[in-house]
Parts: structure tokens; C-alpha cells; sequence
């Protein structure tokens, strides 16, 4: 009798075994396009167009049961901010609801909660085991009335490990100036925009109807940081931020158009409480791996910037716009990209008459929480051609990221809508 | 005559700077350029001897933002190609330049950065610019003289 039982038992098992094998298979089965959606990888790697969404696609996130959700710049036609994916065959996803009446660019989920934001508040909305936003209508207002002058409007968003949310407040200005972008005109004494912008802000994720006096002025001195992620095993906040236009327009005595194309790099930064990235009052040359003297408080292009602030964790190209960054934690891809950082490069303007620059993903190594070695581009030619890319006219932007379950690396366009989906299949 | 003419008309063409790089029709265009256009003067091809100066003003002012083609940045610097601001009336875009601009919807859609005044620009480099902006990246509207740009400066409010 015990051996019977345990016979069927084996049985029941191995058959339950075998469905689920048989229903991951289906869902596994992810078939590289035969272009790789245009882009340009290492070998082994493979690219599909996973869905195209005809939005502003901002920034994307998995949940662990596989549902895509990516929030557009503005509302689609329908007047829905939020598109929810679900996954189909081959590895492909579509439409399969929308959520949200406004634009913006933050997106996160946990198993719990999708967070989104507009350019001025972060909401939550409680998700059901399927992962799915359980009622639409009842979204929960965070935090609201942060600070949106247009320039810079961005509110991303990322959590840690212990319920705390972080927003980039972006600084409403270039450099601080009394006139903004004008030529020649000097920083503000003790920038107030400090004050309520140019910096990360902390607040609780599970409080309702917070404001700035709720929150906690986390970094500052950040002009404005789109790309931003938790690195567990640092256990820490790191950002990207966009560096600052215009050093040849504003102050041509000082700065040529090459030099102004160069400079200043695109900084990572690991970020600690209380920490001052130095924005506006400095600018990072990659050349000389030094902080410089901002021209608007007195900089002259020579003069180190005096003051305690954050050396970047790592510089990239100047212009070059990283909006995304996600820590990978997949088994998918090679050990080599295990807890190491994807940053997605939407792409440079302020680099005219010099070629544009950017619109790829780039791999940056980690060991123990830290960058270690050079960056490499790891997908290219979201632009669809070199010169479209130098022209600063690319058909695609690379804007968004997130990990899929399988370990996967989704990439978002917020050019045309174009959801990547960037597979390793070692042959 | 006639053959210098289309002379003429080839090389501007040809001058055209990146005339390659054709910006996506941008969405929800207003009629206004076809009212703007309808009402401005028909526009007699100017020579690009008489847009090299405001070309130049161009190259060294306004290119980083508006780019080599006028096509703007996406949401961030306003296009000169083919808008009503630029194809309209003239002391309109004469007061862009003179106090710049920020949070103005241009055809339907929004742009983040500000423009900066450019009132330390003479009247003439403004008249050059404007002529060259209105007659460039695929524009056809009529010159702006520094008469033109000195009158709306007398009576420029900030």
C-alpha cells in the first residue's frame, strides 16, 4: 500500500513536472527577429521587437509574473498614460490594457504595487497575484506638487530594500544662471533652486499624500538624474545624471564648439544620504578626470572646483543622455553581466555642429558594488544608421529598461513606441 | 536672366544644409503656416549670397538648439521648419528674438527648454537671421529688414 501510494505520488509528480516543463517551454520560447530589431549586439545575442506600442515609451517595468508595464510621455489617443503589456508567443507581448490619465516617465513594480509617475506626483496601485492593477480607478497619490517648470520635468522613480521611494527632482535651468541659457549670464549666488529641485528626494512608498515637508532631501547638487537604480549589493542609490548644455554657446571666450561637444562627461554617481554631486557650481571633465569650476561661478575652463563634493563613480560621453539605468541580476545573460549596470543612452543634441552622439545601451562592469573597468556599447544603432545617429535625427531613442523574468533585457523608445526585447542564446 | 535665375534657385537648393535630414512630420499641425504663408507677400528666391550673413548669425547663435537642419530637439528645442511662429507674422518672431521664449505650445506641442533673449543682436543680424531662417530648411517667406526689427525694438515691452 505504501509503495503504491508513493508510486502514484511519483506519478502525479512527474506529470505535474512535465506540464510545467511543457508550459514554460511555450512561454520560453523566445525567437530572436532575423534583423535583431535592427540593433547591433555582442555575439550570442539576439533581438526582437517585442511590441510596439505607437506611444512616448519613458520607462518600462517586469512583474515577477511577466506583465510589461511602460509609461508614456503623454497620453496615447485613448487618454491613458500607463499601457499594460502581456506576454504572447515567441516572446512577443501586446496591448492588453491601459491605466492612468497622465504623462510622465517613472514606472516601478514590486509583487505588490505598480508605482508611476507624472511630471509633478508618484502614484501606486495595489496588484493582484496575476500581477495585474486590481482596480484601475483606485490609484493612490503618494506623493504630490513636486516642482514641474518644464525643463528637466522628469520625476523618475526607484525603491529600495525597505520601503523607501526615490525621486529625481530635476533643476527647472542649464547652470543656475540669473538668465537661463543666456550668453554670458553669471550663476545665482547659493542656487536657490536647490531648494526644491536638483536632487533626489526620499519619501516613504506606503504613505499616502505626501509633500516636500513629508520627504527627505536625499543627494543634491544633481541637475538632473533620469536613469537611476538600487544596487543590492552596494545596497545603495545610483543615478545618472545629464550634465550641463552649452559651455561654448554661453561663454564662447572661454569654450570652443569641439570642447563644448566634450564637456562635460555624463556622470554616474553612487549615491549616500546627504550627499552634493555639486551641480551648478561645477562640471566633470572627463579628459582631465577632474571637477572644474563651473563659467557661471567663475570658472574659467582651468580652475579645479573648490568644495567637499561627490566624485562621479564613473563618466561617460558628454550629451549623450543616459535616462535608464538598471543593475542586472539575471542568469540569462553570461556571468559577466551578472550585478553589473545596463545604461540606456537616449542620445545627445547640445553636441552641435559637432555629430550627435549616444542613442545605444551600454554595458558598465561591477565587482562588489562598484564600476569596474571601461564601459562598452552594448546594443547599437537604435538610430538605424550612423549618420542618422550624427544627424541627431535617429529613428528610434533608447529611454527605458527592465529585466524580464526569464532574465531578458527590455529596452524602450520613446521615439516611435518600439519595445525591444534583447535575448542571450549562446549557439 | 531666367537661366541665371534657376541657376540660382539650383544653388540654394544645393546650399541647403542637410537637406537629407528630414524631420517626421510633426503631429497635430495647426493651419496656421497656409494662413501665414497666404498672407505674407509672395517671397521672391533670395540669392545665397543675400543668406550667407544671417547663416553665419545662425552658425554661432542658434544651431546647438535648433540643429544644422531647423529641425529642433523632440520636446526640448522648438523646430523652425515649416511652424507657423516662423512662416507668421514677422514682429512676432521679431519679439522671439528679442525676449526669448519658454512654455509657449508651438503646433500643438510643447517644448522644455527656454530660449534666451538675443537682444544684445543688432537690428541687422536679426534681420539677417530671421531672412535666413524664413528662406531655409525648406521655407519660403519674406525677407525681415533691420527697419523692420528697429521699429518692433522702439516698441518692445519686455
Amino acid at each position: 500500500m505504501k509503495s503504491t501510494l508513493s508510486r502514484y505520488l511519483l506519478l502525479s509528480t512527474a506529470l505535474a513536472g512535465s506540464i510545467t516543463l511543457l508550459a514554460l517551454k511555450a512561454e520560453d520560447k523566445v525567437v530572436a527577429d532575423a534583423d535583431n530589431a535592427g540593433l547591433k549586439l555582442p555575439a550570442g545575442f539576439g533581438a526582437l521587437v517585442a511590441a510596439e506600442t505607437g506611444g512616448r515609451a519613458r520607462h518600462i517595468t517586469v512583474t515577477p509574473q511577466g506583465l510589461i508595464y511602460v509609461k508614456l510621455n503623454r497620453p496615447n489617443a485613448a487618454g491613458k498614460g500607463i499601457l499594460m503589456l502581456r506576454p504572447t508567443a515567441n516572446g512577443k507581448a501586446e496591448v492588453a490594457g491601459a491605466i492612468g490619465s497622465y504623462g510622465g516617465t517613472g514606472i516601478y513594480s514590486t509583487a505588490d504595487y505598480l508605482y508611476a509617475s507624472s511630471d509633478e506626483d508618484v502614484y501606486r496601485y495595489k496588484l493582484n497575484s496575476k500581477g495585474e492593477v486590481a482596480n484601475p480607478a483606485q490609484s493612490e497619490k503618494i506623493v504630490s506638487g513636486l516642482i514641474n517648470r518644464r525643463q528637466h520635468e522628469s520625476k523618475s522613480i526607484t525603491l529600495d530594500k525597505e520601503g523607501n521611494i526615490y525621486v529625481n527632482i530635476g533643476a527647472y535651468a542649464n547652470a543656475c544662471q540669473v538668465n537661463d541659457r543666456q550668453k554670458g549670464s553669471k550663476g545665482r549666488p547659493d542656487c536657490p533652486i536647490l531648494d526644491s529641485a536638483g536632487g533626489i528626494w526620499q519619501f516613504r512608498a506606503d504613505k499616502l499624500n505626501q509633500r516636500y515637508a513629508n520627504g527627505t532631501r536625499y543627494a543634491t547638487g544633481l541637475r538632473n538624474v533620469v536613469g537611476l537604480d538600487w544596487n543590492a549589493q552596494a545596497n545603495q542609490l545610483f543615478v545618472m545624471q545629464h550634465g550641463r548644455d552649452q559651455l561654448s554657446d554661453n561663454w564662447p571666450e572661454l569654450f570652443t564648439t569641439k570642447q563644448s561637444a566634450e564637456l562635460p562627461a555624463e556622470c554616474m554617481y553612487a549615491l549616500k544620504k546627504g550627499d552634493n554631486a555639486g551641480w551648478p557650481y561645477l562640471y566633470y571633465d572627463p579628459a582631465q578626470r577632474k571637477k572644474m569650476q563651473n563659467p557661471e561661478y567663475g570658472g574659467d575652463g582651468k580652475k579645479e572646483a573648490t568644495g567637499n563634493y561627490l566624485e562621479p563613480a564613473a563618466a561617460y560621453p558628454a550629451h549623450t543622455a543616459p535616462n535608464a539605468l538598471l543593475f542586472y541580476t539575471g542568469t540569462m545573460f553570461p556571468e559577466k553581466y551578472r550585478n553589473g549596470a545596463f545604461i540606456a543612452f537616449h542620445g545627445s543634441w547640445n553636441r552641435a555642429p559637432e555629430p550627435q552622439k549616444g542613442y545605444y545601451v551600454v554595458f558598465q562592469p561591477f565587482k562588489d558594488g562598484k564600476p569596474f573597468g571601461d564601459y562598452e556599447v552594448f546594443a547599437d544603432n537604435f538610430a538605424g544608421s550612423p549618420e542618422k545617429a550624427a544627424a541627431g535625427r535617429p529613428d528610434h531613442k533608447p529611454c527605458g529598461l527592465a529585466q524580464g523574468t526569464d532574465g531578458s533585457l527590455y529596452v524602450s523608445d520613446d521615439k516611435k513606441g518600439t519595445i525591444y526585447r534583447i535575448v542571450y542564446a549562446k549557439k | 536672366m531666367k537661366q541665371f535665375l534657376i541657376l540660382l534657385g539650383a544653388l540654394a537648393w544645393f546650399i541647403e544644409p542637410a537637406a537629407a535630414q528630414k524631420k517626421p512630420a510633426p503631429k497635430a499641425k495647426s493651419t496656421t503656416p497656409a494662413k501665414a504663408s497666404a498672407a505674407a507677400k509672395p517671397a521672391a528666391a533670395l540669392s545665397p549670397a543675400a543668406l550667407a550673413p544671417g547663416k553665419a548669425v545662425y552658425s554661432q547663435y542658434c544651431l546647438t538648439c535648433h540643429q544644422a537642419d531647423g529641425g529642433g530637439v523632440d520636446r526640448m528645442n522648438a523646430p523652425l521648419n515649416q511652424t507657423s511662429w516662423v512662416l507668421g507674422e514677422k514682429p512676432r518672431l521679431v519679439k522671439v528674438l528679442l525676449n526669448g521664449m519658454q512654455g509657449v505650445e508651438i503646433d500643438g506641442e510643447q517644448y522644455a527648454n527656454v530660449m534666451p533673449a538675443f537682444d544684445y543682436l543688432t537690428d541687422q543680424q536679426i534681420a539677417d537671421v530671421l531672412t535666413y531662417v524664413r528662406n531655409s530648411f525648406g521655407n519660403k517667406a519674406s525677407a525681415v529688414s533691420s527697419a523692420e526689427v528697429k521699429a518692433v525694438r522702439a516698441t518692445n515691452k519686455k
